[in-house]
């Protein structure tokens, strides 16, 4: 009987691998995708990466200019996502199977942030660009609609996770809803509420970037400005600067997220 | 001594078909330590939430203070439960906050919503927070955080923040059954001592028959959501206790694992 259960196991896990690998071809097939040109071609976008997109002299001139924005697009991202977390919290407290309120209300608090969780933030963008025009506005809009709709689902999800204890032995000595919420819940969640903000925090300012270059602002605007203007050299820098700038913000994080556990 | 609480004819029924308790009448005078020991799913559970009404009894009156609490508004309701402590199996304490803060939540049932939101607690508030805490042995501990004790030092604080709730009554859901047997001791003999010198009325849920026979006044034997005995410790034979437990009692009892549970 238990040679019997392995073998099953084994059996089902060959199958599922088979059937990934039907899927590739066939995905290869309809796309009309030529895998060995595309692995063949690798080496060649390395090579022109390396003779061309690499900051030299000149670039370093554009340096200021490239702070500058890379601030702006930080602290962008920073606002929309602080924001996005109050608005968050309140939905996430109200929508949570153990906090909730239940009723019409919970249901709803959970709708809308499916749904503003589902619509991409570069759809944002787009969006929010007939309203608002090329404008830091946009970006932070955007920014702010995307980071609720995750944030909403993340801190749901936190709350409903966590030991609700507490909460009924505040309940039971009487203390008001709010109050429960305010001195059982939210110290409770607090690392893992803080620690999905930051993450946040950090995913906002690589989507900056993109949102950057369909909205026109930001550091995304400065790369797709060099990039078009075939000056490689600065749009490396640009990269550069960017990836910097998220190392920098990880490792606060990571260094916030120690002290608050 | 006078009737404190009153159960008549209280029943629990969830869903359609599943009862857990039937027909529950019984009363507890003031200033009595009264066990009640059944097999888990009993019911005991169940019995000691309806006392304050965090789970709502399906039909039955349940007196307390000459009141019948099952007509309670939300805001008498917030005063019962002030005047009743509740004790936990798993402590139900917020582990990121410290001793104090934990014991001083005992006191939110009482708070405006302003004031209960924002902790403010008066200066009379905090120095019996303190005393409890060193009647209880914690003076210690008061600062440290609660994730820091060990699992009596928890219960003691669950005790505590009963306590500064100027409770008439305990209710305690089996509060050492997560404890070994030294800091069952220790919790019992603090129970026993706050029953007998503040008169307050213990009702507590007992897995340990042998403990339940040594400190209290009253069993109440539950099984299949009835009562199956209502006396003296002294009363409690071994055909008694087969009623409530069942047949396997008497293996339990031979093998000598008789607190075992």
């Amino acid at each position: 009987m238990r040679g019997d259960f392995i073998v099953r196991k084994r059996v089902n896990s060959l199958l599922f691998c088979t059937l990934l690998l039907v899927a590739m071809l066939l995905a290869i097939v309809v796309t009309e995708y030529d895998a060995v040109k595309g692995f063949t071609s690798v080496p060649k976008a390395a090579e022109w990466a390396a003779s061309n997109f690499y900051p030299d002299e000149k670039s370093m001139k554009k340096l200021p200019e490239i702070f500058d924005k890379l601030t702006e697009t930080l602290l962008v991202s920073i606002a929309a996502t602080s924001l996005a977390a109050v608005a968050a919290l309140v939905f996430a407290i109200l929508g949570s199977r153990t906090t909730g309120i239940g009723g019409p209300f919970s249901v709803a608090s959970r709708w809308t942030a499916t749904v503003f969780r589902n619509i991409d933030v570069a759809a944002w963008s787009m969006i929010l660009l007939f309203s608002f025009g090329q404008n830091v506005l946009t970006g932070y809009l955007a920014l702010f609609f995307g980071s609720f709709g995750f944030l909403t689902r993340a801190f749901t999800e936190t709350i409903d996770e966590m030991s609700m204890g507490s909460v009924e032995a505040l309940r039971a000595a009487g203390a008001g809803y709010v109050s429960v919420v305010i001195h059982s819940v939210i110290p409770s969640c607090l690392p893992q509420l803080l620690s999905w903000i930051l993450f946040t925090i950090e995913t906002n300012i690589r989507q900056a970037t993109l949102i950057g270059i369909l909205t026109g602002t930001g550091i995304g605007f400065l790369f797709n400005l060099y990039y078009k203007s075939l000056n490689y050299a600065s749009a490396s820098l640009v990269v550069l600067a960017i990836v910097i700038a998220i190392m920098i913000i990880e490792s606060v994080s990571n260094y916030v997220r120690r002290v608050i556990m | 001594m006078t009737t404190l609480l009153e159960l008549k004819h209280v029943s629990k029924q969830y869903g359609s078909d599943t009862k857990a308790l039937s027909d529950i009448s019984f009363a507890v005078k003031e200033g009595e330590f009264v066990s009640i020991i059944g097999p888990s799913g009993a019911g005991k559970s169940t019995l000691l939430r309806c006392m304050n009404r965090m789970i709502e009894a399906s039909s039955g009156a349940i007196i307390f203070d000459n009141a019948d609490i099952t007509a309670f508004r939300k805001r008498e309701l917030k005063k019962l439960r002030t005047s009743i402590g509740m004790i936990f199996q798993h402590y139900n304490l917020v582990n990121r906050l410290s001793v104090i803060e934990n014991v001083l939540h005992g006191r939110l049932g009482y708070k405006s919503m302003l004031a209960g939101v924002l902790g403010i607690y008066t200066e009379e508030e905090k120095k019996k927070a303190h005393a409890i805490l060193g009647v209880l042995g914690l003076q210690e501990q008061i600062y440290k955080r609660c994730d820091q004790l060990s699992g009596g030092q928890k219960q003691r604080v669950g005790i505590a923040r009963a306590l500064v709730q100027n409770p008439k009554m305990l209710l305690c859901d089996e509060p050492i059954a997560s404890l070994d047997p030294n800091a069952s001791k220790v919790i019992m003999d603090h129970l026993a001592h706050i029953c007998s010198t503040m008169g307050i009325t213990v009702v507590v849920n007992l897995h340990q028959v042998d403990v339940a026979l040594s400190y209290s006044n009253r069993i109440i034997g539950v099984n299949k959501g009835t009562i199956v005995y209502d006396g003296t410790p002294a009363g409690l034979t071994k055909d008694r206790l087969r009623g409530i437990y069942g047949a396997e009692y008497d293996e339990l009892e031979g093998s000598g694992g008789r607190n075992a549970g």
